[in-house]
């Protein structure tokens, strides 16, 4: 093991094909991701032309762009002339490359700085032989070695192939800049691909043609677990346009993350030559399906259950300090409260969809998938290929929301596309299947009881939560995180759980647990404020008063999970002040509400502005400050995400998202019944970074979670109506 | 698939296109599964989310809901072919200036709405953009950027008009 990781310690160059420089740069990972190797990828042409490999699939978290450019950053490349090309999957020479968890820019930080600074060197000591003069003496900028004293500059292209022959520094030996000599990292830099984006072209899976390709509908089990026991297709085979239906025999794999259902299901495949042509066909397969697992499955049932246990009480001991109990009994005021939230779908605007060739044994992939890897893994043991004969290029994704972490639609694919040897096929799913056959976010329910002294400060606290599992604990995507505040903030805290099953696949929704625990602690713990004489922000800065960093292990080279108070205070303070907090005078109808979160290595504190007119909420400003680290790589695509996560946290909330379930069925079918913002809810929002000395974290996801609490606790403010329900009526 | 219909000459993005296809598919399957003309993308196929969106004679239809018998000769425009239009091109401009994708995957449709609003409403309130575009759903909640853009151009074509 030892040997292995350090002989891809040492940076290995090759001549391209084409002539020119090809930096594969390789460090060992931090072993907790148990892979090998993080590498970054570099190639310069002749021509001047410099191509950046971009690691991690891009979904609209904007990470195509921003980790290309720290690399151009150490490479003092000219970003005009830079291009970005998305990885195929090869974790051996690229390292992980999953997109989810905000965990990206945290992984690719360092490694992308050598990787670039590793080129940069190599080309340097081509000009410096050149010349005939020290290293040292030659600067670089926009992919330009000069030598100031004799005024003598040469373009990288020129050095390139040269270059290519150079043995590579080792990466401890390599200097990197110091933040002040940054001229891309910290500048605002549009998207690589929007220029394409624009102009419609081919970028997305669904986009993806070939010769000879077929297109695919997949209908599936109408509820979790049903088998199917029957199939006449005559009809839909003498539909128009019909080259094949094809019965498909579900695979139980081993899930992708523990818990879920991450399987290839039974099914029959229609395929066309034109999507709509199998759509149509669809509605002709008479399926006789076996629903028995399903039944008695649903959310009233699930709610009624949920209600009889935290009637009951109690549940298995998930943290406890001290002894919440009799501080509670020695409380001036003793505060308590249920919240609930329902099940929620992705509804990423790209269906699920994927297109898959099997040729000569071997399969190829076009896969929007968050976890390629994952994919392939899936794929081998549902489709019975080898993962050593599976190919995968990576598209760009029509949003993930942590839909696509999961590859059912890649085992599909696989699965049609062997049935089919040597024909692509797209295998796409309509609203309806998207809606129905996802991994949802889970329900869950909660309660709540607080203890304040005769000051108002929280002095009791205990949480019993009530989710879903097969034994004593939650399942994955149902849990609550390992820490969670008010834990390790006051002496006497306890927090239980109690589960019972569900046949729902459950997945990660962006910010997963933490979009729906948020809502919950923070809109208690300003009915806590609140029964103080306090408000939230001034409580929760009391909870934060001592410096302390305490919760989960760190790792070194890694963005803190630990929790750290004084980062909370500072993003607190920062909210507080963007929104001139407590020196607004009252107007009635209108509130203003605070909430703040940690998760994802994230702090965010989000002030929320709403006026309430009868039953009609209009949010009027979001303040939002957030702390992921020293630095933010691309301002301009970070101001997006934030904004982009408060509009979504608003829309869950406001549009009233919900799955509801019967006998496992899901009785959601569109985006009439499943609604998302539109355009009409454009809140002005103002965002602050504010810096700390961590090593930078992601953006993705820690934005979203303080916003729904935030509104709730404005919407009380302006109606004295308190939401303790998502999604929230008044 | 052929021999069932006559095949129809279709006008798009200025060039005759001839498809072999029954007036009762989708102008949106037309597009994508006959011509590989996929910068139209499907997102809903019931008019909810406008990912499909293209000028039918200059105005915005739902690609998914516009059978190809009701085309006829009207010309087609689709997100390829846009940017040769005076209003087309300072949209897809504007949305550059202000990187206005995340997932991108809804954009084409929101710059074929923008464009068919700027041509009919060259200065757009705020009121009258809100309208024009709320057919159109962005996942990623990328609003602010489209509003902005849709600004940024009305502000670039009423200076060149």
């Amino acid at each position: 093991m030892q040997a292995e990781l350090s002989r891809r310690s040492f940076l290995r160059a090759s001549a391209l094909a084409g002539g020119g420089l090809l930096v594969d740069f390789s460090v060992p990972v931090h072993a907790a991701q148990g892979a090998a190797v993080l590498t970054a990828f570099v190639a310069i042409d002749t021509s001047g032309a410099i191509t950046i490999a971009a690691r991690n699939p891009e979904m609209g978290q904007g990470i195509k762009t921003s980790l290309p450019m720290i690399v151009a950053e150490e490479l003092d490349a000219d970003w005009a002339q830079v291009r970005v090309e998305q990885a195929d999957l090869d974790p051996a020479r690229y390292g992980p490359q999953f997109s989810g968890a905000s965990m990206s820019t945290m992984m690719g930080y360092l490694p992308m700085r050598q990787a670039g600074a590793a080129a940069r060197d190599m080309l340097v000591r081509v000009a410096a032989a050149r010349w005939g003069v020290a290293v040292a003496e030659i600067s670089t900028a926009a992919s330009v070695a000069h030598h100031k004293a004799s005024g003598r500059s040469l373009p990288y292209a020129a050095l390139a192939q040269e270059a290519a022959g150079l043995a590579p520094a080792k990466p401890g030996d390599l200097r990197l800049k110091s933040p002040e000599q940054f001229t891309i990292i910290g500048s605002r830099r549009g998207g690589v691909d929007t220029p394409k984006i624009v102009r419609g072209d081919p970028l997305y899976s669904i986009d993806t043609r070939l010769p000879g390709m077929l297109h695919a509908v997949f209908v599936g089990p109408p509820s979790p677990g049903a088998v199917l026991r029957r199939v006449d297709d005559a009809a839909a085979r003498a539909m128009p346009g019909v080259k094949a239906v094809i019965p498909i025999q579900g695979v139980k794999a081993k899930g992708t993350f523990a818990g879920s259902v991450d399987s290839l299901t039974d099914g029959v495949a229609i395929v066309a030559t034109n999507w709509w042509y199998a759509q149509q066909a669809r509605d002709k397969l008479v399926l006789e399906w076996d629903e028995s697992a399903a039944q008695g499955h649903g959310d009233a049932a699930y709610a009624a259950r949920a209600k009889a246990l935290l009637d009951a009480g109690g549940g298995k001991v998930a943290f406890k300090a001290g002894d919440a109990k009799a501080a509670l009994g020695k409380a001036a005021k003793v505060i308590s409260a249920r919240y609930d939230y329902p099940f929620v779908a992705h509804n990423t605007l790209e269906p699920q969809n994927c297109t898959a060739l099997f040729k000569d044994g071997k399969l190829t992939f076009w896969a929007p998938a968050q976890q390629p890897e994952n994919g392939r893994k899936l794929v081998a043991q549902c489709v019975g290929v080898a993962e050593g004969d599976i190919t995968v290029h990576v598209t760009r994704i029509g949003g993930g929301f942590g839909r696509r972490l999961m590859s059912d639609f890649m085992a599909q694919a696989g699965a049609i596309a062997k049935a089919m040897p040597g024909v692509p096929i797209n295998v796409l799913y309509n609203r309806t299947d998207d809606i129905t056959h996802d991994f949802y976010r889970p329900a869950g329910w909660h309660k709540f009881k607080a203890g304040i002294d005769q000051s108002g400060r929280l002095t009791a606290f205990t949480n019993h939560f009530v989710s879903f599992g097969p034994g004593e604990d939650p399942q994955f995507f149902a849990n609550m995180a390992p820490f969670h505040m008010p834990e390790g903030l006051i002496p006497d805290i306890e927090m239980t759980h109690s589960v019972f099953p569900t046949i729902m696949p459950l997945g990660a929704m962006r910010a997963p647990t933490s979009n729906a625990h948020a809502f919950v602690f923070q809109g208690f713990l300003d009915e806590v404020a609140r029964a103080g004489g306090r408000s939230l922000p001034a409580l929760m800065l009391d909870l934060f008063t001592a410096d302390k960093q305490f919760g989960e292990t760190d790792k070194a080279g890694e963005t803190p999970r630990s929790f750290n108070t004084a980062r909370a205070r500072a993003v607190v303070q920062k909210a507080m002040a963007m929104s001139d907090w407590g020196n607004v005078p009252r107007k009635p109808g209108i509130g203003r509400g605070f909430a703040f979160y940690f998760c994802h290595r994230g702090y965010f504190a989000e002030v929320v502005e709403v006026a309430v007119k009868g039953k009609a909420v209009t949010v009027r400003k979001v303040w939002a400050a957030g702390d992921v680290g020293r630095q933010i790589v691309n301002p301009l695509g970070a101001e997006a995400q934030v904004r982009g996560s408060i509009l979504d946290g608003l829309s869950q909330a406001l549009n009233g998202q919900k799955i509801t379930i019967e006998n496992g069925r899901v009785q959601q079918s569109n985006f009439h019944d499943h609604p998302f913002a539109r355009i009409d809810r454009l809140p002005p929002v103002e965002v602050a970074f504010v810096p700390s000395d961590a090593q930078p974290g992601g953006l993705g996801e820690p934005a979203l979670p303080p916003v729904i609490p935030a509104l709730a606790n404005a919407i009380f403010d302006a109606t004295g109506k308190r939401l303790r329900s998502m999604p929230f009526a008044l | 698939m052929g021999g069932f219909d006559m095949a129809i000459t279709l006008s798009i993005n200025g060039a005759a296109r001839s498809v072999d296809a029954p007036d009762d598919m989708p102008l949106l399957w037309v597009l994508r599964d006959e011509l590989n003309m996929v910068g139209t993308k499907f997102g809903c196929g019931a008019g909810l989310c406008g990912a499909c969106t293209v000028h039918m004679d200059g105005a915005a239809v739902r690609s998914c809901q516009t059978p190809l018998g009701a085309v006829g000769a009207a010309k087609i425009t689709t997100i390829e072919g846009v940017g040769e239009t005076p209003i087309g091109a300072a949209v897809q401009k504007a949305w550059v200036a202000v990187d206005a994708p995340q997932c991108g995957y809804c954009q084409a449709g929101q710059i074929m709405s923008a464009s068919a609003l700027l041509a009919a409403t060259p200065k757009p309130t705020r009121t009258q953009i809100t309208q024009g575009m709320s057919g159109n759903l962005c996942r990623c909640a990328s609003y602010h950027r489209i509003m902005d853009a849709i600004e940024l151009a009305a502000k670039e074509t009423s200076h060149a008009g």
